[in-house]
C-alpha cells in the first residue's frame, strides 16, 4: 500500500526562504508520527506543505496519493488541520461553526453534534458565540470541526496548547480513536511528554530537515472514529 | 457550486445580522454621505434634483467599499481564511457566495439611499423601471468586482487602505453609467437611459465570470 504521506528531498519555500529545505518523510497508514524540534525547525511548514497550503516548489511530495508538486489543491477535503489559531467565526455559535465545517463537505450536519458532545461541549456552551469562548473552549470547537469532518489524515500543529488536563486527555483518546478508525495522524509538539506516548515514531526536525527519528511510545487502543467515505485516501488521486 | 455559494452567503448574512455591522455603520454612512454632499451643493433645490443622481451613486460606491472590507474581514481572523481554504467548498461557490451576501446588503442600502434622495432632494423618478434595472445590474456588477478585488487585498497588512484606491477606479463606470441611467429614470427620459444600460450589463457579467474563474488563484496568492 502506498504511504499515505511520502516527501522526498521536498523544498517548499516562505517568501524567498526555504521553509522546508530537503525533507525525507513517509508515513503508513494508521501511523501517529510526533515531530519535535526548536523553532523554526520547520514542523508548521511540513504540516502545512501536507495540508497543501504551502506549495512543495522541489522535490517530490504526495499525500494520500496526490501528488502536490503537481496540484496541491486536491488534497485539502480529506485533510483535518488543526493550527496554532482556531478557525471559527467569532459571530457564530460553536454549534454553527462545526455545522459550517461539515456541511461544506457534504456531510450530514448530525455529526457536528456528535463531534460537540465527543469533545465535551455540551449545554450553552453550544449555542454560546465562539468569540466569547475562551482559548481552550475554541480549541476544543475546532477539535469537534475536525472530528466532524472525518479526514483521512490528521495534522495537529500544537495541539496541546491552550488546553486543559482533561481536554489534553480527550486529545489522546481522540488521536487513538482516529487511529483505530483508519486515519493517519501527523502531529507536532514542544511537550514530548504528551505527545511522544502517542506516537509510532518521533521525528526531529532543524534547519527545515528531518534530522533524526526513533521509535514513540505506546497508545492504548479505543473505539474508532471513522474515515470519511472510507475510501480514503489512496482513492483520491 | 450552487450549494457551497449558499453556504458561504447564509453564513457570511448570519455574521452580518449578528454583528450589525451593516446596519450601524454602512447605512449611516452611507446616509451621511448624502447629507454632506447636498450640504456641499447648498440649498438651491434645483441644483440639488439636478446632482441627486449622481449623489445617490456616489454614495453607493463608498458604502459598497465599506461592504467589501467588511466581507474581507470576516475572512481575516486568525485561522479562518486558512480554514476556508480547507473547507472543501469550490473557489468559485465561495466568490459567488460572499457576492451574493455583499449584494443583498447593497440592495437594502440601494432602497435607503433611494428613499433618502426622494425625501432630502424632492426627486421623483418617472421611469421605476430604469432606475431598479440599474439598481440590479450595478449590484451584480459592484459585489463581483468588489469580491474579486477584496480577495486580491486579503493577504496584505494594507489592505483596509489599499482596497480603496484598488476598486474605486474600477467601479467609475458604474458611477458614470448609473448615474446617467437615473438622470434618464428621473426625467422619463427611457431611450437615453437603456442606452447607459448597456454598458452596465457587460460590466456586471464581465465581473461575474472573471470573478468565478480568478477567485480561486486570488485566494491562493493572498
Amino acid at each position: 500500500m502506498a504511504p499515505v504521506v511520502c516527501f522526498r528531498a521536498a523544498v517548499a519555500l516562505a517568501g524567498r526562504f526555504p521553509a522546508l529545505a530537503g525533507v525525507d518523510l513517509s508515513l503508513e497508514k494508521g501511523e501517529v508520527v510526533v515531530v519535535v524540534g526548536p523553532n523554526g525547525a520547520g514542523k508548521t511548514s511540513l504540516l502545512r506543505a501536507c495540508a497543501g497550503l504551502l506549495p512543495v516548489t522541489a522535490g517530490e511530495a504526495s499525500v494520500l496519493g496526490v501528488d502536490l508538486t503537481a496540484d496541491h489543491t486536491a488534497v485539502r477535503r480529506y485533510i483535518g488541520l488543526l493550527g496554532h489559531a482556531a478557525p471559527l467565526y467569532d459571530e457564530l455559535s460553536a454549534a454553527e461553526n462545526v455545522r459550517f465545517a461539515v456541511r461544506a463537505l457534504g456531510l450530514p450536519a448530525a455529526g457536528a453534534d456528535e463531534a460537540l458532545e465527543l469533545v465535551g461541549l455540551t449545554g450553552r456552551l453550544r449555542t454560546t458565540p465562539a468569540g466569547r469562548l475562551s482559548a481552550g473552549q475554541r480549541r476544543r470547537v475546532a477539535l469537534a470541526a475536525l472530528v466532524a469532518r472525518r479526514p483521512a489524515l490528521w495534522l495537529l500543529d500544537e495541539p496541546h496548547a491552550g488546553l486543559d488536563a482533561g481536554a489534553r486527555a480527550l486529545l489522546g483518546d481522540l488521536v487513538a480513536r482516529a487511529v483505530a478508525g483508519g486515519a493517519t495522524v501527523l502531529l507536532s509538539s514542544h511537550e514530548p511528554q504528551l505527545s511522544v506516548p502517542l506516537a509510532d515514531r518521533v521525528v526531529t526536525m532543524g534547519g527545515g530537515r528531518v534530522t533524526a527519528e526513533e521509535p514513540g511510545g505506546r497508545r492504548p487502543t479505543l473505539a474508532p472514529v471513522p474515515v470519511a467515505g472510507s475510501a480514503e485516501a489512496s482513492h483520491v488521486a | 457550486m450552487w450549494h457551497d455559494a449558499a453556504l458561504v452567503a447564509a453564513k457570511d448574512l448570519r455574521i452580518e445580522a449578528r454583528s450589525r455591522v451593516a446596519l450601524w455603520q454602512v447605512v449611516p454612512f452611507a446616509v451621511l454621505v448624502l447629507v454632506l454632499l447636498a450640504f456641499a451643493i447648498g440649498p438651491d433645490q434645483a441644483a440639488l434634483r439636478h446632482a441627486a443622481p449622481g449623489i445617490f451613486w456616489v454614495a453607493l460606491l463608498f458604502s459598497t467599499v465599506l461592504a467589501i472590507q467588511r466581507s474581507v474581514a470576516v475572512e481575516s481572523g486568525e485561522g479562518t481564511r486558512d480554514g476556508l481554504r480547507l473547507s472543501g467548498i469550490d473557489p468559485a461557490g465561495i466568490f459567488l457566495g460572499k457576492a451574493a451576501a455583499v449584494g443583498l446588503q447593497l440592495l437594502v442600502l440601494e432602497l435607503v439611499l433611494w428613499a433618502g434622495v426622494t425625501v432630502l432632494f424632492d426627486v421623483r423618478v418617472h421611469v421605476a423601471w430604469l432606475a431598479l434595472v440599474s439598481c440590479l445590474l450595478a449590484t451584480v456588477g459592484l459585489a463581483c468586482a468588489g469580491v474579486l478585488y477584496g480577495a486580491l487585498s486579503a493577504g496584505l497588512r494594507v489592505r483596509d487602505t489599499l482596497l480603496p484606491i484598488l476598486v474605486l477606479p474600477v467601479l467609475a463606470p458604474v458611477l458614470l453609467a448609473g448615474s446617467k441611467v437615473w438622470d434618464a429614470a428621473l426625467s422619463g427620459n427611457t431611450a437615453s437611459g437603456t442606452q447607459w444600460l448597456k454598458i452596465l450589463v457587460p460590466f456586471a457579467l464581465v465581473y461575474f465570470v472573471v470573478g468565478l474563474v480568478l477567485y480561486g488563484p486570488l485566494q491562493e496568492a493572498a
